[in-house]
């Protein structure tokens, strides 16, 4: 299967990036990963970038291509997987309020609502 | 996230505190309480009414399902929690509480330092009775007795009628909105130096 996997610079998509590689590996899938533009979170796109090649190294996974996606996460993410030929789009499934409520942002809810593949969210 | 929350400009309230007992609209006798700690028999009688919570009811997960993880989910969030109980004949038949925004609650020194998320559930059989408004005024009532000024909450946004709830009590939309629409209330000060035996 080939999967575009999304990445904010959350610990979600940290705990994302690590299911899906994990994933991959178990399948043989083919892994794309898009790191996107979100200043406000807690890692730059850097940095998470760095943090994706370093996880692939240490997954002995090869022939992935990571890319930065510049602009609006959401919209950014839904373009690149309408260029190309995607079965599935991964995303962070959303996290816990201290109430333990799952709360699913407004990037989620753009992909979920726009993406012409399967989206999958990790929890 | 805290402290990053649009919040009204003007304080709501005063609101009623607990204890009280009210006569719902099917005229049965409710009594809203507000147990000191939040274990023991208080916690035991909560955990009961949320095995007895219709599933189909839920909100963004919770409650969970099933005694074992109703009673973790409870304990989890308990210890620093503020509780309100409404109980008829001696059955907790709905809850609400408020649970502190912090990554580290033992190291709250003011609650009006912090934000607070609240959330009620009313059992099936005993909603639209103007119980869920008498228990969320209490409640609003009670964090502002100790000391708390800042709650704000989640709630489904086709929900209709609880964010019609809310809002009459005086939550605001923050402007955080996905699937999920975010909303905030400002509680009066207690007018002391938040330092009372009220606070902690």
């Amino acid at each position: 299967m080939n999967v575009l996997l999304g990445l904010g610079g959350s610990d979600e998509s940290v705990k994302t990036l690590r299911r899906t590689i994990d994933r991959t590996r178990e399948v043989g899938d083919d892994l794309t990963i898009a790191v996107l533009d979100k200043p406000e979170s807690k890692r730059s796109q850097d940095e998470m970038y760095q943090q994706a090649l370093d996880a692939l190294d240490e997954g002995d996974i090869t022939d992935v291509a990571v890319e930065k996606l510049e602009g609006d996460p959401g919209s950014a993410l839904v373009n690149y997987a309408e260029q190309g030929e995607y079965d599935q789009l991964v995303i962070g499934g959303g996290t816990l309020s201290p109430m333990g409520k799952i709360q699913l942002g407004p990037i989620t809810e753009f992909v979920l609502l726009n993406a012409p593949t399967t989206v999958k969210l990790v929890r | 996230m805290s402290g990053s929350r649009q919040y009204p400009d003007e304080p709501s309230g005063p609101f009623p505190s607990p204890p009280t007992t009210v006569e719902d609209r099917e005229g049965r006798s409710i009594e809203i309480r507000a147990p000191e700690a939040f274990a023991d028999e208080a916690l035991a009688d909560v955990v009961e009414m949320y095995t007895e919570f219709d599933p189909t009811d839920r909100a963004q997960g919770i409650p969970p399902t099933g005694e074992e993880r109703i009673r973790n989910w409870l304990e989890t969030i308990g210890e620093d929690s503020v509780n309100v109980v409404a109980r008829h004949d001696g059955d907790a038949i709905a809850h609400a509480m408020l649970v502190p925004d912090t990554d580290d609650p033992s190291a709250i020194e003011h609650r009006r330092d912090i934000e607070w998320e609240l959330a009620i559930f009313v059992l099936q059989a005993y909603q639209r009775a103007g119980i869920g408004t008498t228990l969320l005024k209490n409640l609003l009532g009670r964090a502002s007795d100790v000391g708390i000024e800042r709650v704000w909450l989640t709630v489904e946004r086709w929900n209709n009628p609880a964010i019609a709830l809310y809002e009459r009590v005086g939550f605001e939309s923050t402007g955080t909105e996905s699937f999920e629409q975010e909303m905030a209330i400002l509680l009066a000060g207690d007018g002391g130096d938040g330092n009372g035996e009220s606070d902690r």
